[in-house]
């Protein structure tokens, strides 16, 4: 059994928490007493509905309280063949950051449309958040069907117009799916009211859909996250890095290069779950052995000699800004990438993308919170990073403000 | 090759718990003697071994555990060779003059809130690693896996910082601290799962039992113990039962049970029909939003 971590975004009134809450339903994934204190709920907001399903996921007082989705909420369900974690995100522009954050680690992008109102900005923003975050894969799912009589035209027409929109965003792969959430058609069971839908229900979409891995790159990358070194009697000169393979595999013997020291070595060892093993591949925890006593410290990047990563002190990405202060040219930062941590300064702000039409602006040299803007930024040290587009896990960062701590932007490498 | 999900979620964990190590100058592994803090022992020995774990293992003790979970965890500490730092609620209700737990189910979960933010400026721990799930509660659902608390322990979950791909950002200024939580996205099931994979042992209490229990108005069982002030209407009844959760013997509820096996607890689950906290906790039907208001007060 694998797992498929998808996310959930749409307008405020799409239907988004509704759709989840249905998921979780008709899966069987709610316990009675969680229902027992829904219908309790939902007779105290005064909606309609027997059950709120909504209510399942606005987990906080002011969420309840308002009606929409202001954090990330992680959903947890499986079938027979899937284990899901759904991140249901907040719809609201001024919540981007919000999910941004529910959507980075995502195989799979579900984003709502309702069929009255077909594509609107939201989801053109939602779709080039997607694409900006380089989700293998996007759903549109156009919900609420039942209030536009399951017409086929409706959806065709909401189809051919995504579809045009999303030319410009090299999306790796796009499927489209006609529901009604608050209904239950096409969520669990196919939908006798929209036979002329020859596609699968959203639950075996999700069961079934391939999810594409990282550990197809295969460029080997591995980060230094800590040393362990016991300094016991009767294991004196034990020095090993432990770390995860962020792509690729590495093998004992193989000729490797560490960065940003750029000193050549070899794998004397690997070690996983206490075991000593011939090779390691992607995701995997490992501890790795170098055959030479040198200086391999926290954030060291650690590559085959024969697939070598760019190697900068200043990179283009593109950022979303994530701060309520706004912030300008020259100022400093710090970078992060996985455990690689290096001071920076933003040296220029290129251009500002318009996040509903994906057209690059003119910059005025300051970036406002869910600003989306292409930089270039120049490090302390030497950066070892691949474009965003060929490996997720070395090419995106974080920026920090040194005197708040707080993360302030997201990034993806160029 | 896509991992089992298991070997997914073990990975990430055992990620998590390297960043705490290689970010923070004091961390420290919060244990109950529960299965989830159990889980996050065995993710740690993984982790660092054949090093000694970079944190102690702290537990706050409410006074009101179960016997066989003090046990077991001395055994294990002993097992293991790892520090063990105790600190008992007890000792906070007498030095900070506070008033205890009262009525016929004396909980002292408020109360260890207070313990565990002088156990952290204690020892200024800056990180403080938790075995919270995100399935157990909705609040939960909301929370970051690097969980920033100000110097009060407080969660402000409007001003939580965004956390992208599996950069954790744990920055924080002297007297603030982190609670992390590596196993976020894990289930009950998963665990049980886990447990079984790695033949984790655990205390036994959670396996079938008989025991004397009182049976509350709300239909659940809690096991008859000292800490409880019995009077002559209480119905006391003799069951197999198990415990789903570890927490204070006044406050957590037995449930029914003929499970002697990991894999009879798992078919058992997949059965049932009744939430964990649901099923074992008085404390969280307080009201909608008790686990909000609990972690905005410094509660892990």
């Amino acid at each position: 059994m694998d797992l498929l971590r998808f996310f959930t975004a749409g307008n405020v009134d799409d239907g988004k928490s509704t759709l989840i809450g249905r998921l979780l339903f008709d899966s069987d994934s709610i316990s009675t007493d969680i229902i027992e204190t829904l219908t309790k709920q939902s007779k105290t907001t005064g909606i309609d509905a027997d059950i709120d399903l909504a209510l399942l996921t606005d987990g906080l007082r002011a969420e309840r309280e308002q009606g929409i989705t202001i954090d990330v909420a992680y959903k947890y369900f499986s079938t027979e063949k899937r284990k899901f974690i759904i991140a249901d995100t907040p719809g609201h522009t001024q919540y981007t950051r919000n999910m941004f954050t529910g959507a980075s680690n995502a195989d799979l992008a579900i984003i709502l449309v309702d069929a009255r109102n077909g594509i609107t900005d939201q989801t053109k923003r939602h779709s080039i958040i997607s694409s900006i975050l380089g989700i293998p894969h996007v759903l549109v799912c156009i919900n609420k069907m039942d209030l536009v009589n399951y017409d086929e035209a409706v959806f065709n027409q909401i189809e051919a117009d995504y579809n045009e929109f999303a030319i410009p965003l090299k999306l790796n792969k796009i499927s489209f799916l006609p529901a009604s959430a608050l209904a239950g058609d096409n969520v669990v069971k196919s939908s006798d009211k929209m036979t002329w839908f020859k596609g699968p229900s959203l639950m075996e979409f999700l069961e079934n859909v391939e999810i594409i891995e990282d550990t197809e790159i295969k460029d080997s990358r591995f980060q230094v996250q800590y040393v362990i070194r016991p300094q016991t009697e009767e294991l004196h000169d034990y020095r090993g890095y432990a770390g995860s393979v962020l792509s690729g595999s590495f093998k004992k013997g193989d000729a490797i290069q560490i960065f940003p020291s750029e000193i050549i070595s070899e794998i004397s060892k690997i070690e996983r779950n206490g075991v000593e093993v011939e090779e390691a591949f992607a995701s995997e925890p490992i501890i790795l052995h170098l055959k030479d006593n040198i200086d391999v410290s926290r954030g060291s990047t650690i590559v085959p000699f024969s697939q070598l990563p760019s190697t900068e002190k200043e990179v283009n990405a593109t950022i979303c800004w994530m701060d309520n202060s706004s912030f300008k040219e020259g100022q400093k930062l710090l970078f992060q990438q996985n455990s690689f941590r290096t001071k920076a300064v933003l040296k220029e702000i290129e251009s500002k993308i318009d996040i509903h039409s994906f057209k690059d602006l003119e910059s005025d040299g300051t970036m406002n919170l869910n600003d989306f803007c292409n930089v270039r930024i120049k490090t302390a040290e030497t950066v070892s990073f691949d474009s965003f587009r060929k490996n997720r896990k070395t090419g995106a960062f974080i920026l920090i403000n040194e005197n708040t701590n707080s993360t302030v932007a997201a990034g993806v490498i160029g | 090759m896509k991992l089992n999900y298991l070997d997914e979620l073990e990975a990430e964990a055992i990620y998590i718990m390297r960043e705490v190590a290689g970010q923070f100058d004091k961390p420290a592994l919060l244990f109950s003697g529960g299965k989830d803090s159990i889980c996050l022992v065995h993710l740690a020995l993984k982790a660092f071994r054949p090093g000694k774990l970079p944190f102690p293992l702290v537990h706050v003790d409410t006074g009101h555990n179960s016997p066989e979970v003090i046990e077991f965890r001395d055994n294990l500490v002993a097992e293991l060779g790892e520090k063990l730092i105790v600190r008992k609620v007890e000792d906070t209700i007498k030095e900070r003059n506070l008033v205890d737990g009262k009525g016929k189910f004396p909980s002292r979960n408020g109360l260890q809130t207070y313990t565990l933010l002088d156990v952290i400026s204690e020892f200024e721990f800056d990180a403080c690693i938790g075995g919270a799930r995100r399935d157990e509660e909705k609040a939960r659902a909301k929370e970051r896996i690097f969980s920033v608390r100000d110097e009060f322990g407080q969660w402000d979950p409007k001003k939580q910082r965004p956390e992208l791909w599996s950069i954790y950002n744990g920055k924080v200024d002297k007297g603030e601290n982190v609670r992390v939580f590596p196993i976020s996205n894990w289930t009950e099931l998963d665990i049980w799962n886990y447990i079984k994979r790695e033949n984790i042992q655990l205390p036994p209490i959670y396996f079938t039992h008989s025991r004397e229990c009182v049976l509350t108005d709300a239909g659940q069982l809690m096991a008859n113990n000292e800490f409880l002030t019995l009077d002559d209407s209480d119905v006391l009844v003799t069951r197999n039962v198990r415990y789903r959760t570890v927490g204070d013997m006044t406050c957590t509820a037995a449930v029914e049970s003929e499970a002697y096996t990991v894999d009879e607890i798992i078919a058992e689950l997949k059965e049932s029909k009744i939430s964990e906290r649901g099923a074992t906790r008085m404390d969280d039907r307080v009201s909608e939003a008790a686990m909000e208001d609990r972690k905005k007060g410094g509660y892990f």
